[in-house]
Parts: structure tokens; sequence; C-alpha cells
């Protein structure tokens, strides 16, 4: 954190979550995880350790089999602003007009969300384009629209499903750079999920390992270094040295049972584990 | 565009000397050149036929394109809906059309509206299959971005469900145009009437029973245009619509 205390007010908090799939798979087991206000949250995991799981939980898009999910302040209508793995864009609909659907279905009125949406491609860079369809854009280009749709309705929160995972590493690291700045500049709160362990660490102010299926709280952990952030904090020591202790929170989370038995003899966690 | 027209002068050019050399008589096999003749000389016979032919087969296409929608609209609705009316759609697919045809036209007095119903009969399913199709494959992302923004069961169906079924609903008009020009033709052939309000398919059968065999080409001939002109008109009703966006529609490089 740049200055004073770390914020405390929690957004939504998931007490007890689990979920079990009709399948019978547990996704989640007894997860309990609360956001607070104004961090960015990334929550890293091996593959289907139920993150996506969690986002859909969160965005109301799935119940929970046993817990609850709670806002705070409770009532009111939730502000939630989505992104997903892809783009996730109607192919038939212009740049702005994907930006503008949120507020179109909520009846907003056409002065005020032009507006918005003018607001929201300034943020994500895309001045010029609003005309273009889809289609005329590169990925990583796509992936901005997709923000600057969920920025539109300014939400509480920012959910994020890995949404650089499809997209080449040097336009994943501009767009990491740019949501770094504009989710310092504009105060939000992210709740990111990703299971790159460089990701979680270069974005998060706060860094949350999930164990393997099904998933649980195996590691919370923050990180200090100030936001926003650049490309100078992605060679730094600080960076490294929490890329390696949170890669080694993920091994032991992975390793789960093993670093159970291992323990007691005073090994601890394994670090050939973490790469 | 060159290949094709190529592929086709060699063609008529070799069906013409074939013709010439072996001195096959036109009651056979007419030449192409006098194909085209009677086609300029039986002009005022042949050209109010084709009208016939189209103008029922336009009427079909357009009750099958609005139908197919609707009942595409009304399936997609409850999966109890699809479940319990599809297989019917499908018998009336699947019957041969020579086979009820002859029924239809005992059952409606009235000989166009007879024809319009065994051409719509043959043109409505591929609207009605594909247009089912496109509302049902929505992007499931999409579907939950609109839940996630609480959209109502009609702005989900009108700005998504609607406009990403459009391509599907277009290749069924394309399949169904054709169809209905057959359905049209198959069924004026059943019917088999004479007199003023007589399509094509009566031409062909009367140049039949008269052994006026050029006359007879040259009806086919009209009817094959008039397949083609309505293929085109419909890809480029399709192009029209979805060059912006869809894939099918891409030019090469883009």
């Amino acid at each position: 954190m740049t200055a004073g205390a770390p914020p405390t007010t929690p957004i939504v908090t998931l007490r007890g979550v689990s979920r079990l799939f009709p399948s019978g798979t547990l996704a989640l087991d007894r997860l309990s995880l609360s956001v607070v206000a104004g961090e960015f949250l990334t929550l890293l995991g091996p593959s289907g350790c139920g993150k996506t799981t969690l986002l859909r939980l969160i965005a109301g898009l799935a119940e929970p089999s046993d817990g609850s999910v709670e806002w705070s302040p409770d009532g009111g209508a939730r502000r939630l602003g989505f992104v997903f793995q892809e783009p996730t864009l109607m192919p038939w609909a212009r740049v702005e007009d994907n930006i503008r659907l949120p507020l179109m279905l909520a009846a907003v009125s056409a002065p005020e969300s032009a507006g918005r949406v003018g607001e929201a491609i300034a943020h994500v860079g895309l001045e010029g384009f609003e005309r273009a369809y889809p289609r005329e854009l590169s990925g990583g280009m796509k992936m901005r629209v997709s923000i600057a749709r969920a920025l539109v309705t300014d939400p509480q929160i920012l959910l994020m499903d890995e949404p650089f995972a499809a997209l080449d590493e040097i336009t994943r690291f501009k767009l990491e750079n740019d949501l770094s700045g504009l989710a310092h500049r504009q105060r939000l709160t992210v709740l990111f999920v990703t299971h790159s362990v460089f990701e979680s660490v270069y974005l998060g102010s706060r860094v949350v390992v999930l164990s393997p299926r099904p998933g649980r709280v195996a590691a919370d952990l923050r990180v200090e270094s100030p936001v926003p952030r650049g490309e100078a904090f992605r060679t730094s020591a600080a960076y490294l040295d929490a890329c390696r202790q949170v890669s080694a929170l993920l091994a032991s989370a992975m390793e789960g049972p093993l670093t159970l038995t291992l323990s007691p003899r005073g090994e601890g966690i394994n670090p050939t584990h973490a790469t | 565009m060159l290949a094709p027209a190529l592929v086709g002068l060699a063609a008529l050019a070799a069906w013409e000397a074939v013709v010439r050399m072996e001195g096959i008589p036109p009651y056979i096999l007419p030449g192409p050149i006098l194909v085209a003749r009677t086609v300029v000389a039986d002009w005022g016979t042949l050209f109010p036929s084709l009208l016939v032919t189209l103008a029922i087969t336009g009427a079909a296409f357009l009750v099958a394109a609005v139908l197919g929608l609707a009942l595409a609209v009304v399936f997609t609705q409850s999966t109890f809906i699809e479940r319990s009316f599809f297989p019917y759609a499908v018998i009336l697919q699947v019957t041969p059309i020579v086979a009820i045809a002859p029924l239809i036209i005992l059952w409606v007095k009235w000989i166009p509206l007879a024809l319009l119903i065994c051409a719509w009969l043959v043109a409505f399913f591929p609207v009605l299959s594909n247009t089912v199709l496109g509302l049902t494959s929505t992007d499931k992302n999409l579907v939950d971005l609109f839940r996630l923004y609480g959209a109502t069961r009609w702005q989900a169906f009108r700005y998504l469900r609607l406009p990403a079924a459009l391509p599907y609903f277009l290749g069924g008009l394309k399949i169904s145009g054709g169809l209905a020009l057959i359905g049209a033709v198959v069924a004026e052939f059943v019917a088999g009437t004479g007199g003023a309000q007589s399509g094509l398919a009566f031409r062909i059968l009367e140049a039949g029973y008269t052994l006026q065999i050029p006359r007879m080409f040259a009806a086919l001939f009209l009817i094959s245009v008039a397949g083609v002109l309505i293929f085109a008109l419909l890809t480029g009703l399709s192009r029209l619509a979805l060059r912006r966006w869809h894939e099918s529609e891409l030019e090469p490089g883009d």
C-alpha cells in the first residue's frame, strides 16, 4: 500500500461457501474470503480449483450449495463488472454499442450513457475505435472493450476471470500495466482470477492462493510494493522475491497432503516445487 | 467469374457440335442455338407463365420466411413446445411433396392457393430448423452477461438471441428460395392446369404432349435462370446484412 492503513471496509464476504456440482464434483469446500474496498485481490490457483465458480457465485450467476455471499452495505442494487476469459463481445455491434450494453439494459438515458461510454473508452485507451466492429480489433483491443464495458456501470467490484490468459506476452504486459494504473486512478476494487504466479504478484495488492479442487484458501498475503506498478517493478528484486514466495505457497498448496506429512519433520515448504 | 463462363461456353459449343454432327433431330435433342431462338420466339407464351410460377414461388417463400421465423421463436420459448411440435415439422418435411400435392389440390379448390401451400410446405423447413439452431446456439458467456446485467427475457431475445440467429436465418432463406421454386414447379406438374393462369411447368407438360421439345428446353432454361437469380438475390441480401461482422462474409485477407 502506498500510504496509511490498509482499507478495511469489506465489499463482499464469502462465509463457508461450498459448491457441489450436480455431477457430484465438489468445486469449493467451505471457503471464506472477504474482498475489501479499494484492494486489488488476485486469486491464484491451479486449473479446476474452482476459481471461476467462485467468481460466478459472487456475480450471482450460480448459488452456493452451502454458506453465504454477503454484501455490504447490505441491500440496494449491486453494481458488478465482469470480464470473462474471452472478450465476449457481440460481433454485430460496434465498440461503443458493446460498451453501452449494460446501460442500455438498465434503460439509462441516452445523454448520460453517451457520456459514460465516452469516459470508459478513454479509460481503456480506445479513442478513435468507437465505430469499429469487434472483428476489426486485435485480441488485446477486444479485451480492452470488454474491460470498458465492465467499467461503464461504475461497479463496486470488478470481477475478472483470467482475462489476459489468451493474449501474447507483450500484449499481456501492456494490459497489466494499464490495468494497474487504471485501478489506482479510479480506486477500483478488483477480484482478479489467474493461474499465473507472476501476474498475481504483479497486479495484486493481496494474493490469495487456492488449493486444488475442492478449492479452499491455502494462503493469503499482501504485496506491499507501491501501486500503480510499471515495467520497473517487473524486474525489481521485490517483485522476484514475492514471486518466489508465492510460488512456494502455491507449490505447497498443490502438494497439500505431502506438506502435512513433511512439516512435523521440520522440512516445511519444499522450494524445489517452486518452479 | 471468367472460369465458370468459359466452362459454360465450352459445354454449349460441344452440345451444339454433337447435335449438328450426329444430325440429332430437334424433337430428340435441340441444340442450344435453337433453344435460344425458341426462348425469343415463344417469349409471348413463356414469359407470362414464368411470372405465374415466380408469383407462386415468391408468395410461398415469403410465407415460409415469416412463418418459419415465427415458429422457430415459439419453439425456442420452451423445450416442451419444441419437443411436442418439432417431430410434426419433420414429418411435413420428409413426406414427398409429389405424394401430398394431389390431396392438397383436391381439398383446396382455388388452384393458386393450393400451389402456394405445396411450395410453402417444401420451403419452410430449412428456415425453421436453421433459425431454431441459431436461437439455441447463443454464446453462453453472452447469455451470462445479459443475466448479470439484469436483462429481461424480451431484452435478451431482442438484443442477443435474435441478432445471433440472423446468420442462421439467412442461411435457411438461401436454401428455401430454391426449394420454393422447386415446390411450385412440382405442384404445377401435379395440378396440370391449363389456361391463362398456367405456369412454366404446364408449358413443359404441354410441349411434351405436342413434341415441341425446343419449347420444353426453353421453359426449362427459364426455370433454371429463375432459380439462379433467386439464389443470387438471397446471397446478396445475406452479404448486405452480415458483411460488417460475420465470418461467412469476410473478404479473403481480412
